[in-house]
Parts: C-alpha cells; sequence; structure tokens
C-alpha cells in the first residue's frame, strides 16, 4: 500500500482510493483514475515532475504532488 | 428548427467534425460571463442550428467549460445532442456520454475516427453499442468525410422522434439511492432532468444540491447512508460505477482488438520528445522555429511589407496625392491620411505576422506537441503561478506583444491565462528596442549590458507579477491542477489549421481593431491640433504637448520629470512604442531622426543622468504597452473593467520599479536621500510583502466573511 508516486517507471498499479478533496477529486475520477481501475506509470517528465501514466488505453499527465493523492497496492 | 448541441471530449475531431457539418455558415460569440467562444452554425442539408459545446471529459460544475455546457443542456434543453466519440478512445469518451445520457434529451453518438479503428486492423460494431448505450450510434470519420450524410440523416431522426434515452445502469445501491432521492425530488425540477439532478445529489454535486434547496438535508441523508454501507464516498462510487458500465458497453461491441497502431508510434515519438536529455533541446528546437518563422522571417516580411510598401508607398502617398489633387481642404486630408488610414495600418499591419504565427501554434497545438510543451515546462513555470504555456506567449512577445498576448489562448486554466494575457508585454518587444539603443547609447556609451539588463527586468517582472496576481481575488483561488491528457500525435488537417488560423486572426480584428483604431485616432488629434483647433506645425505647440508639461510633475521622483519630452514621448508611446524615438527628434527640433535617434543622443545626455535615462527606459518597457496590446489584453481577458484593471496594474509596477532604481540608484551613486528615497524603500519593502506573503490582499478573511453572511 503506498501512492502512485512510488511506483517506478514502467510498472503498474492498481488504484485502492483517491485522498484528494474538491475538484481535484472529481478531475482525478473524471479522467478515469477510479477506486479498482490499473495505471501503469510511462515516465517522468524531463525536470523530474510531472509524470506521464497510461490508464484506460491513453496517455495522462498528472503532477507528482497530484499522484501523491492516489492510494495504490 | 432543430436545435442541436455537440458535445465531446477535447482532442477527439470535434471541430473537424463541426466544420464537416456547417461548412461555412457559423457565427461565433461567447459564452455569457467567460472568455470561451460559443460557436453555432446551421446543419449542411438540414434545418437545424448546431451549437458547438466546449472540449470537456466531465459535466461536473468546476471548470468554466463544465459549467458553460450543462447549463446550456439543462437550461436550454436543446433538442437533440450530438455527442462525438473517439473510436480509439472509448472508455473516456464514452464517460462523458453516460453523463449525456442522463440530461434527458435525445442523443445521437458520432463514433468517430473509425477509420483509424479499421486501420490498426480493429472493429468496433455500431449496432450493439446502440444497443448497450441505448441511443443512436453512426460509425463515421470526420476527417475523411465518412458518415457525415447518415449522421445529418440520424440527427433530424433523433429530434423528429423526441425518444429520450435510457440512462446507463449504476450499481444496485447506487441505483437504489438515486431512486428514493428522485422521490425527494419529484416536483421539485423538471420531470425529464430528474434523473440528472438524482444522480448528481447522490454524488454530492454542490450545483445540483443548490438547486433543491432546503431538500439538501434529507438527500444528504440518503446518500450518508448508501456511503456507510458502501465503505466508500458516493463520488467514488458513481464515477466507478460510470466507468464500469461504459467498459461493459464498450467491451460488448469490440470485436477485434486493434493493434493500436496510433498508440505505438505516439509512445515512440514520446520516447524521443520528452526525453530525460533531449526534451528539453528539442523544445528549444522548436520554440526557435516558431521565433524565427513568425518574428525574424516570413511573419515580418509581411508585416514589414505591410506597414512600408503596402501602406507606407502606395496607400498614404497615393491617398495623400489624390486629395490634394482633388483639392481637399489640408486639415481633413490630414485626418484621412495621418489619422484614419494610419490607424487602419496599426490594425492591419500586425495581420501577416499573426497569420503565420496562428498557423504555427495551430499546428502545434493540432498535432498534440503543444500539451508535451506543458508537461515538459511545468516544473519551472507553476512556480510563479504560470502554465508550462506561457512559455510561448512571452517568446512571441520579445517580437511582438499583441500576438504574444493572443497566443495565451492556448492555455487551458483561464486563470494562468488571465495572468500570461496581463505580463506578456513586460518583456522588451521589437518595437522598443529603438528605445533601448537611445538609452544606451546617449548615456551608457552603447554598452549591451542595458539590453541584457531589460530584459532581465522584463522576465522578472512577469515572474514576480505571475506570484503576486495570484494571490489577487479574481485570479487567486486552488492551485490548478495538472491532470492533463497527452492526446495521441496525429498529422493536421489542412482545413482545420486554415479555419482556425482565420478564425483566430478575424477574432483579434473584430475584438481589438475598432479599439485601436479609436485610440489612434484620438492621439493623432491631439498632437496634430492646439487648443483653438488649429492644424499645428510640429508637435511642440500640440494639445499633447501641453498635457505632457502638465503631467510632467508625476515623473519627478523618477528622475525625468524635469523635462516634459520625456513625458510627451511616453504618451506617443502609447500609438506604438517606435514612436518614442521619433517624438523626441520632432521635439528636440529635427524633422526625422535615425531608429535609434543618434542626433539626439548629446541632448538626452545633457537633460538626463544615466540613471534616470535607465528609470526612464524601465518606465516605458514596463508600463502600459501600445493601444494594439491593449487591444488584444482586451480579447483575452473579456471586459473593460478587467483589461483597465491590467492596464493599472502595468503602471503601477512600472512606476514602483522605476521609482525604487531611480532614488536607491541615487542614494547609492550620489548619496542623495529625501523624502523619496524613503517612499522608494516603503515601495520596495511593500513589493517584497506583496511576494512572500501567503495571503496580502487579506483574501482568506473576505472569504470566510462572505460565509459567515
Amino acid at each position: 500500500m503506498g501512492t502512485l508516486r512510488e511506483v517506478a517507471c514502467g510498472d503498474t498499479a492498481k488504484v485502492m482510493g483517491i485522498s484528494a478533496r474538491g475538484s481535484m477529486r472529481k478531475r482525478i475520477m473524471d479522467m478515469g483514475i477510479t477506486k479498482g481501475c490499473t495505471v501503469t506509470v510511462r515516465r517522468i517528465a524531463p525536470l523530474g515532475d510531472p509524470m506521464e501514466v497510461t490508464v484506460r488505453g491513453y496517455e495522462l499527465s498528472l503532477r507528482k504532488s497530484e499522484a501523491e493523492s492516489i492510494e495504490v497496492e | 428548427m432543430i436545435r442541436a448541441a455537440l458535445a465531446g471530449n477535447p482532442n477527439c475531431g470535434k471541430t473537424t467534425l463541426f466544420n464537416k457539418l456547417t461548412g461555412s455558415s457559423q457565427r461565433v460569440g461567447n459564452w455569457p460571463g467567460v472568455t470561451i467562444d460559443r460557436k453555432e452554425g446551421r446543419i449542411k442539408g438540414a434545418d437545424a442550428i448546431l451549437v458547438d459545446l466546449p472540449g470537456i471529459y466531465s459535466l461536473s460544475p468546476y471548470s468554466p467549460e463544465e459549467i458553460v455546457s450543462r447549463d446550456f443542456l439543462l437550461d436550454e434543453s436543446p433538442d437533440v445532442i450530438v455527442n462525438i466519440v473517439d473510436a480509439t478512445n472509448m472508455e473516456r469518451n464514452l464517460y462523458l456520454t453516460s453523463q449525456i445520457l442522463d440530461v434527458g434529451i435525445p442523443t445521437v453518438v458520432a463514433l468517430n475516427m473509425m477509420d483509424a479503428v479499421r486501420k490498426d486492423g480493429g472493429e468496433i460494431d455500431t449496432v450493439k453499442l446502440s444497443s448497450a448505450l441505448g441511443c443512436r450510434v453512426v460509425g463515421m470519420s470526420a476527417l475523411k468525410g465518412e458518415g457525415i450524410e447518415e449522421l445529418i440523416a440520424a440527427i433530424t431522426e433523433a429530434a423528429a422522434s423526441g425518444k429520450v434515452p435510457e440512462p446507463l445502469r449504476l450499481s444496485e445501491a447506487a441505483e437504489a439511492s438515486a431512486s428514493r432521492i428522485s422521490e425527494v425530488l419529484r416536483g421539485k425540477v423538471p420531470d425529464g432532468q430528474i434523473r440528472w439532478y438524482s444522480v448528481k445529489a447522490l454524488e454530492r454535486d454542490p450545483l445540483a444540491l443548490e438547486r433543491t434547496g432546503d431538500l439538501e438535508g434529507e438527500i444528504l441523508h440518503i446518500v450518508e447512508e448508501m456511503e456507510r454501507e458502501m465503505d466508500d464516498d458516493s463520488d467514488s462510487v458513481v464515477a466507478s460505477d460510470r466507468y464500469s458500465a461504459v467498459s461493459r458497453a464498450a467491451a460488448s461491441s469490440t470485436g477485434k482488438r486493434g493493434a493500436s497502431k496510433g498508440r505505438t508510434t505516439s509512445d515512440r515519438i514520446d520516447r524521443i520528445v520528452t526525453d530525460r536529455w533531449l526534451g528539453l533541446p528539442i523544445f528549444a528546437g522548436v520554440m526557435f522555429l516558431v521565433y524565427y518563422i513568425s518574428i525574424s522571417t516570413i511573419g515580418s516580411w509581411g508585416t514589414d511589407w505591410m506597414n512600408d510598401v503596402f501602406f507606407g508607398e502606395w496607400i498614404i502617398p497615393g491617398m495623400r496625392a489624390w486629395l490634394e489633387g482633388a483639392s481637399v481642404d489640408p486639415v481633413l486630408t490630414a485626418f484621412i491620411v495621418d489619422g484614419l488610414i494610419a490607424g487602419f495600418g496599426a490594425v492591419i499591419g500586425f495581420l501577416p505576422q499573426m497569420l503565420v504565427l496562428f498557423v504555427l501554434l495551430v499546428i502545434l497545438e493540432d498535432c498534440g506537441y503543444m500539451a508535451r510543451i506543458a508537461f515538459v515546462m511545468d516544473r519551472v513555470f507553476r512556480r510563479f503561478g504560470l502554465s508550462g504555456k506561457s512559455f510561448i506567449p512571452v517568446l512571441i512577445g520579445t517580437g511582438c506583444g499583441v500576438p504574444g498576448i493572443m497566443a495565451s489562448r492556448t492555455i487551458e486554466s483561464e486563470r494562468d491565462r488571465r495572468i500570461t494575457a496581463m505580463t506578456t508585454t513586460f518583456i522588451p518587444c521589437s518595437a522598443k528596442l529603438p528605445v533601448i539603443a537611445l538609452i544606451a547609447g546617449a548615456l551608457f556609451g552603447g554598452s549591451a549590458l542595458v539590453a541584457l539588463a531589460s530584459y532581465l527586468v522584463g522576465i522578472a517582472a512577469i515572474l514576480m507579477s505571475g506570484i503576486i496576481l495570484k494571490k489577487w481575488k479574481s485570479l487567486a483561488g486552488a492551485p490548478s491542477e495538472f491532470i492533463m491528457e497527452l492526446p495521441a500525435y496525429h498529422m493536421p488537417g489542412a482545413v482545420t489549421v486554415f479555419r482556425s488560423t482565420l478564425e483566430k486572426t478575424w477574432a483579434f480584428v473584430r475584438k481589438a481593431g475598432t479599439f485601436i483604431l479609436l485610440a489612434c485616432g484620438l492621439v493623432w488629434f491631439l498632437s496634430t491640433f492646439s487648443w483653438n483647433m488649429v492644424l499645428v506645425e510640429d508637435v511642440n505647440t500640440s494639445m499633447l504637448a501641453d498635457m505632457g508639461r502638465a503631467l510632467s510633475w508625476m515623473f519627478v521622483p523618477l528622475g525625468w520629470g524635469g523635462d516634459w519630452q520625456f513625458t510627451v514621448g511616453t504618451l506617443t508611446g502609447l500609438l506604438a512604442k517606435e514612436n518614442v524615438v521619433g517624438t523626441f527628434g520632432v521635439l528636440f527640433g529635427f524633422s526625422e531622426v535615425s531608429e535609434a535617434g543618434e542626433e539626439i543622443w548629446t541632448m538626452v545626455a545633457a537633460m538626463l543622468t544615466p540613471i534616470a535615462g535607465f528609470s526612464f527606459l524601465l518606465f516605458n518597457l514596463l508600463c502600459a504597452p501600445c493601444f494594439a496590446a491593449i487591444g488584444a489584453m482586451r480579447r483575452e481577458l473579456g471586459t473593460w473593467k478587467a483589461t483597465g484593471a491590467a492596464v493599472l496594474y502595468q503602471c503601477g509596477l512600472a512606476y514602483a520599479v522605476s521609482l525604487i532604481v531611480f532614488q536607491i540608484g541615487s542614494l547609492a551613486i550620489y548619496g542623495t536621500f529625501g523624502v523619496w528615497t524613503a517612499v522608494s524603500l516603503a515601495v520596495a519593502a511593500l513589493l517584497v510583502y506583496l511576494v512572500v506573503s501567503n495571503d496580502p490582499f487579506r483574501m482568506s478573511a473576505r472569504r470566510s466573511g462572505e460565509v459567515a453572511c
């Protein structure tokens, strides 16, 4: 159990919950990161942040601070 | 007449489809209260109007695009919704569909990019998808023009039948709670929208709950019961249920899964373009190309030709000769030639450059690289309250602030876009270079350090303003999140690029043109006439010169208020910054001076100390930009109130910076200390406080005050 931020490049994790609140929480879920789905970390931006993940068959970028609020296992 | 709404995700070919459906019958307006374009047009060969909703991922109540879309669907109830869905990315696209099906309006799903699915060897059964979604599905390709007629037929049919689709079913528990909520809401909201309000209330959607009035407590009780039973928040339950429902629907209709070559190619390109080592150099290269083409070469050739040849050699002299030949009154001739036509020139002269720039930006946007720019640069800019995409407006702004401000269009977050539009002109544009050359040449022995310092101050002003402005009320709020799709790369369509370019350019002429024309006319009038309405020989005796004399005391603390010529130069700089040097020439008794004003260097050197000259330069670099740029800002900020506030901010910051530089500089160099030195120290302290303090405008206190009453 950890957050998406800690998942290494190329690894896949299963989403257990979203701890963010308000519009960020809604946005994360609207973009397809919901409880039970799998997320693969593709790469990190050249300056170390944000990160790119694959979810539900498409590519999504999000900041590490946002990835921190996504609980995975 | 059928009224149809076109809804869909960003990057799914919505603009292309809209163009295909409506052809050339488009009208562009604004959605109320926001600076988002509202386009509508007549559907070809049908008695129907199509309204293009902004590209959205969800009907949540948070972004202005989403609010505008849901308000339109709920309050203006169109006859039919055309929901465009990217067939290569069904799940996420159908998530929006699942919400649209709840609104209670006949819906047609336009399943776009079927050609790409086939090319990858995949298959989608539209009949099966249609029965899974409970609404008509038409397979098509907007880019290739496939299935357009069938789609138009389906739209008219759906509107005629008025058949409302069956909503997608959520999990047992969510459905049970939603139907309990709908019992509570019955009679309180329109019958057709009861499903929408029940599910949104179940998600604790604040805007939906607002409309339920005093029933909120009762509804939240039902919501909490379900949350206890499911051991999860209701919004999470509903989002997961929606995604499970749409992935079932997608799976039932997908025959063969394609090899998804498009995605593999995209991944390969991304591996290079966002690579740790190559990412930044490639970004720098692309930026250089954009700058080189639009500012250094093709774009400025066009604009120079427009200004120097088309207006300078043909229209203006031709018109003057013709009017003089016809013995028209000299005042009227001057008005038409120097006032009116020169004003038109100020608007139209920018168009070639604008066209070239917009073609490049539209291509970058359309092919998918723009999203990568945000991805690569986000880390640098977000510290300053700006977006990764703010880099482009600032870079373009070094050439010309007008297209620079217009380039801020590509930033999604409204707050970042507004801050960028307000601060882009702090960077010295090419028209400010003669002022820099004048001051450097007259007072600093031509040192290149003056130009370097100008750019550094410009960058510092942009970054500092980003930090300060994001604390201001209308621009404050939670940091905008950066949860962004990185769309698959694809070749941009020529027609779409052409259309978007024309649309953006026309928007500039429409929104900024009148203002630029009027403002230029006014300054021309003030600089050409004396108070008793006599045409003056030189600016010296004009109304503008008197105004300069009347205002010059304001600039005494900045070190250059003693000689009124500098104030007049600053005022004519509002027409175009390159006027500043030319005006000095006239004021100092030369009929014409070279671009950097070599002729007047000794006179300027006699009037100003170097530190006063530098202060004059900084004020002219940072204060209100030329009228054309103010017009462009008006276009991006939406209202005159916001534009006025932006110009005031710019002038205020310019005054503060020049004051600090001159007073503290004088203290350091000449040891002069006076009242203004103390004031400048206080202003410097205030600026530092605005940057450092978390809440300098006491916004949080005001916000909580609002909640209390």
